[in-house]
């Protein structure tokens, strides 16, 4: 015999009520300043639906590493020195530092100076008689280098957003290597402007051209033509505290004006003092912006580039120099944007195509099965309601995928009833009372339900797992689907199918005299 | 208490003893797509091969001669939506740069709705995560049908899915369509749609073995399809009504994806009548006729 405990009618009826009270936000706007644990919530809209950018970048840790070899290289010369190994030089590799001995035999001397620095360099190999020795980067020296240089890519991405005056960045380290930008309202375009750039700033002495320890740098505004610099700059970005895109009043041009910081300041006013009348480059990334004169030692701690920038490019540049200079970097790999009128059409679309496949499901269920399907319509419109409140509680993120999972969850989900529903109907040819075929029914039922959904649901995780973007989206509806379904099915609409049933418990077999009031057509 | 039967009581279809005409009808199926898939291949979306793909809405119908004219080598056009929507798709390794230039100067003021560039490395691993995936789920699948059931029945679902999933490949490869993302999506959702619809079935022939302990299996088979059928019509109508839908008013961005759906639902339906049940038939050993 069927029954029901109270505490599982009640749990249902909870639970139904929970989603449909907070699945009302998204359709009632001014419910959405409600405070603390009262509905509020509504749906997190994906990039696709409220446009906006997605960018993968991927930081150049191997450029990092070189860079970091190119100073240790400097650093094991010293200690060469140092330890009194005359006739050593040492030279940067692109994974470490490869010391040439001088002499043969002092292989141990040398390996102890390098592992004295502490720069996480190990041997590496060496030629017969260790008069070349390779030494490289640990593994753990650089997983610590790559660590170091995301996080610090990710506060300088996230400075650089922040600037902008976006709202609701999202700047996820993805992988070893990767940073994803996710940038809701704006273009690609308008954020790879602020956000790809190294803006490594420097400005380096003019070298005399005959120079060998010069670097030959290409011109900003004509990249055939190069101008030798010092390696080492007197100022560098980080020294900067302050940079802003403003009008030269004399000149009428925009230009970036900057201050300094003390140490920068001191430094920088003494080697303008003692170059006066030569040239300085002032060098971003690799080129030079400019290479004004130096007409007089500058001891003020302020200065401004001249580029010949548009007002726009000198607001970039300011930009970027106020958030600071990436440590090593960036390409983008992946990049992903939709305008705002596409995502409303997609809001649209999908709105549209989900009440009209809503409504042809709950009419064909209504005609196919009267009653009952009445019944499952009503756990139809509460799972939908479930869904919705569960995305609202987690913020989870909706995208037209993930539309598109909830129309095929209208579809699907009617399942479970319908298998419930043919048993009932088989039961009841068998000769059964209603209340003991659906008890047959539901008992039938349940674990062909679970199984069947139960592959299902491992299908939506693997896609989360494996899945992108708006198909992350998909799998996330289509899996709270799926739970939700076999939760209405096997909760909701059984209260009501048995409680059908148990009103009916005075009426005959099946078998016995007919009556009219009963419909079902027989076999 | 029903207001209509779909399927009537006692239909006794026998599928089980047409199955000789489904092994080939399924294995035409299946070497017919693999032998598309070897031939056309399929033709891989820019999230696969790397490239860019750029949504345009221009203010009136642009002048196509002349902007195919304009835009660099490899560029393909091709409507999308209306006549004032075009879709650009470009080789990897050009930006979107070059083309702004060209659109800009064709018909300024155009709107950018969607602009998509993967480097051709994410592509790559994109293709390796996909086949995981799908992988995984088959693999998954079979694990699961083996605990619940019998590894016979495990492996006739993943024969019935290998199957669904082949065809849907084939289909892609008959077709041309891109097979993006959102396609591999598409045919893990008909994988795990095609299992529910076979473990259906599946759960039904057990019940009935345990019933009926000496009918021959493929009377008891046919029983099962036949009790299910009525389930498996409505839940994949109800399923197409609502794809229906999508594939109605859903837009053309994700039109590709709901048309490989619709086809993989029917597919899935028709393998788990013709499919499952008769490999599940080879592979149980026969019962032994006791008089």
């Amino acid at each position: 015999m069927v029954t029901t405990p109270r505490w599982h009618v009640i749990s249902v009826l909870l639970i139904a009520l929970w989603g449909l009270a907070y699945a009302t936000p998204n359709v009632l706007p001014a419910l959405r300043g409600l405070p603390g644990p009262l509905p509020h919530k509504t749906v997190n809209l994906g990039l696709d639906l409220r446009g906006g950018a997605y960018l993968l970048y991927e930081v150049d840790i191997d450029a990092l590493v070189a860079e970091r070899a190119q100073m240790a290289a400097t650093d094991v010369q010293k200690a060469l020195r140092e330890a009194g190994l005359s006739g050593a030089s040492a030279k940067a590799t692109p994974g470490g530092v490869e010391v040439d001995a001088g002499k043969a035999g002092r292989g141990g001397a040398v390996t102890r100076a390098v592992r004295g620095l502490g720069l996480g360099l190990e041997w590496a190999s060496e030629t017969k008689g260790s008069e070349k020795i390779f030494y490289r980067f640990s593994k753990s020296a650089v997983t610590e280098m790559t660590d170091t240089a995301m996080a610090r890519s990710i506060e300088i991405v996230r400075r650089r957003v922040d600037e902008v005056g976006t709202t609701e960045p999202s700047i996820q380290r993805q992988g070893e290597r990767r940073i994803l930008l996710q940038v809701p309202g704006t273009s690609a375009d308008d954020l790879k402007r602020v956000v790809g750039q190294t803006a490594k700033l420097g400005f380096h002495l003019v070298e005399d051209g005959g120079s060998v320890r010069a670097l030959r740098l290409p011109m900003a505004d004509d990249p055939e033509m190069t101008i030798p610099v010092a390696r080492r700059a007197m100022v560098t970005g980080d020294m900067l505290v302050g940079a802003r895109g403003v009008v030269d009043p004399q000149t009428q041009e925009p230009v970036v004006s900057f201050r300094l910081n003390g140490s920068g300041a001191k430094r920088f006013c003494q080697v303008t003092r003692a170059n006066v009348g030569t040239p300085f480059a002032i060098v971003l990334d690799g080129t030079v912006v400019s290479a004004p004169v130096i007409r007089s030692a500058i001891c003020a701690g302020s200065g401004q580039i001249e580029g010949g920038f548009t007002l726009q490019e000198a607001a970039d540049l300011a930009l970027l120099l106020r958030a600071g200079a990436l440590p090593a970097p960036m390409q983008v790999v992946e990049e992903r944007s939709v305008g705002p009128s596409l995502g409303a059409d997609s809001v649209r679309a999908g709105a549209v195509a989900g009440a009209l496949g809503l409504a042809l499901v709950l009419f064909f269920m209504a005609v196919v099965y009267g009653a009952f399907g009445l019944m499952a319509c009503a756990a139809l419109l509460v799972n939908i309601a479930l869904i919705f409140a569960i995305l609202s509680a987690l913020q989870a993120t909706l995208t037209l995928p993930g539309i598109a999972g909830i129309v095929l969850t209208i579809g699907m989900a009617v399942d479970a009833n319908v298998l419930v529903f043919e048993r009932i109907r088989e039961e009841r040819r068998a000769g059964r009372s209603w209340l003991s075929a659906v008890d047959e029914g539901y008992r039938q039922s349940v674990s062909t339900i679970t199984d069947a959904n139960l592959t299902t649901l491992l299908a939506a995780i693997i896609l989360f797992s494996f899945g992108t973007g708006p198909i992350k989206g998909f799998a996330v509806t289509l899996g709270i689907g799926i739970v939700t379904s076999v939760f209405t099915a096997l909760g909701a609409t059984r209260l009501m199918v048995v409680a059908w049933a148990r009103a009916r418990r005075g009426e005959p077999k099946k078998g016995g005299h007919r009556r009219p009031q009963n419909p079902l057509p027989g076999p | 208490m029903y207001a209509l039967t779909l399927i009537p009581a006692g239909t006794k279809i026998d599928f089980i003893g047409q199955r000789w005409v489904t092994y080939l009808v399924s294995g035409v199926i299946t070497v017919a797509s693999l032998a598309l898939l070897f031939i056309n291949g399929l033709a891989f979306g820019v999230d696969f091969t790397g490239g860019t793909v750029v949504e345009l809405r221009f203010a009136q119908a642009p002048d196509l001669p002349a902007l195919r004219a304009a835009l660099p080598a490899g560029a393909q056009v091709q409507a999308f939506g209306g006549p004032e929507d075009l879709l650009i798709r470009l080789p990897a390794g050009q930006g979107v740069e070059a083309l702004r230039a060209v659109v800009d100067g064709a018909s300024p003021g155009a709107e950018w709705r969607r602009t998509e560039v993967v480097g051709p490395q994410v592509g790559g691993e994109l293709i390796r995560k996909g086949a995981y995936a799908v992988v995984f789920t088959l693999l998954g699948i079979l694990a699961y049908i083996w605990v619940r059931f019998e590894w016979q029945f495990g492996l006739a679902t993943l024969a019935a899915t290998a199957h669904d999933v082949v065809a849907m490949l084939g289909l892609f490869a008959l077709t041309g369509w891109e097979f993006s993302l959102a396609s591999v999506a598409a045919i893990l959702l008909v994988a795990g749609y095609s299992v529910n619809d076979t473990v259906v079935v599946f759960d039904r022939i057990r019940e009935e073995m345990r019933r009926y302990r000496k009918m021959p299996l493929p009377e008891l088979s046919n029983i099962a399809v036949n009790q299910t059928l009525s389930r498996t019509i409505m839940t994949s109508l109800t399923t197409i009504l609502a794809l229906a839908a999508l594939w109605a008013f859903g837009g053309p961005v994700i039109a590709g994806f709901v048309n490989a759906l619709l086809f993989g639902v029917a597919v899935g339906t028709y393998s788990s009548v013709f499919v499952a049940a008769p490999v599940l038939l080879l592979l149980l050993p026969a019962r032994a006729q006791e008089q």
